[in-house]
């Protein structure tokens, strides 16, 4: 059972939190808008997309401290997730 | 009758029900806009010319704008859970409020945004692009809406709990949380993949 001076800690880590989002949200957009290869363009927007998701899910979602039965539900879900994003590309010779 | 472990966890899961039963709800989420990332994968991997969104009228600086509406909801939200937990009611209120607010600011955004696109004729029917933008954002607007509902039923009627029930209250802001979260979290793939890739 987490007391208030705990929650008072998570506020602070939540406005970091939004602080670093609002800054990698300015990084996305100032990355887009060099002349990279296409396929750094789309890596370096993709990675930092998934920085920015990881922290929401982490910090805002408390992902980094939940119990085994959530991760396992999401463990599955990532593992059907993948797949679905490799399909495409595997089945594109066809 | 009560309804079991609404507050306590669940002695074979650790976790209460409500907690259970949203991870679970996002989990299908997670496939459904999977299926259509996944769509959206086919359609550029099979397509001759792929336009980037801002080329053809996408506009970056709202979209940006929204970004940003998005992220600050998500802290606002996360904060009025804290409050209750600081068993700050007035916080809550004022921080859930907020939240609202920000979602119909995001909407108000993205009419405008729909708007120039119907004026210059871009219509899901107009090309490939933007049959999977219309429908990715479309769906994700649809997805903030029903935020709005959730939270505004927690806001007014729904929080006659507070004083009867408080942890259950606040385990219910909790879930809402989580739900909103994740419509934060398929903007911020939605953000890139759609406008600057």
């Amino acid at each position: 059972m987490e007391t208030a001076e705990d929650i008072r800690k998570h506020v602070r880590i939540y406005i970091g939190v939004f602080v670093a989002l609002a800054a990698l949200t300015i990084i996305t957009v100032g990355l887009s808008y060099l002349e990279l290869p296409g396929f750094w363009h789309i890596g370096f927007a993709l990675i930092v997309a998934t920085i920015k998701g990881a922290l929401v899910a982490c910090y805002f979602m408390h992902l980094i401290s939940e119990k085994t039965i959530i991760y396992s539900v999401l463990g599955l879900t990532v593992l059907f997730f993948i797949f679905l994003m490799f399909l495409p590309t595997a089945t594109s010779h066809f | 009758m009560e309804i079991p472990y609404a507050v306590k966890p669940h002695p074979l899961t650790g976790v209460a029900n409500g907690k259970l039963g949203i991870w679970l709800f996002l989990a299908s989420e997670v496939m459904l806009f999977g299926a259509l990332f996944s769509s959206y994968v086919l359609l550029r991997v099979g397509a001759d010319v792929w336009p980037h969104g801002r080329d053809i009228g996408l506009s970056v600086p709202l979209a940006t704008l929204n970004t940003m509406v998005l992220i600050a909801s998500s802290v606002t939200m996360v904060m009025s859970w804290a409050s209750l937990k600081m068993n700050q009611f007035g916080k809550f209120r004022l921080y859930l409020g907020t939240t609202i607010l920000l979602s119909f600011v995001f909407l108000v955004v993205k009419a405008i945004e729909y708007s120039e696109k119907f004026e210059h004729h871009h219509f899901p029917s107009t090309s490939t692009f933007f049959a999977i933008y219309f429908t990715l954002t479309g769906l994700h607007g649809l997805h903030v809406i029903g935020g709005i509902i959730v939270n505004s039923y927690l806001l007014l009627p729904g929080s006659k709990l507070w004083k009867t029930d408080p942890d259950r209250f606040a385990n219910r802001v909790e879930y809402a949380g989580l739900y909103w979260h994740f419509v934060d979290l398929v903007w911020i793939f939605l953000f890139p993949v759609l406008y600057l890739l």
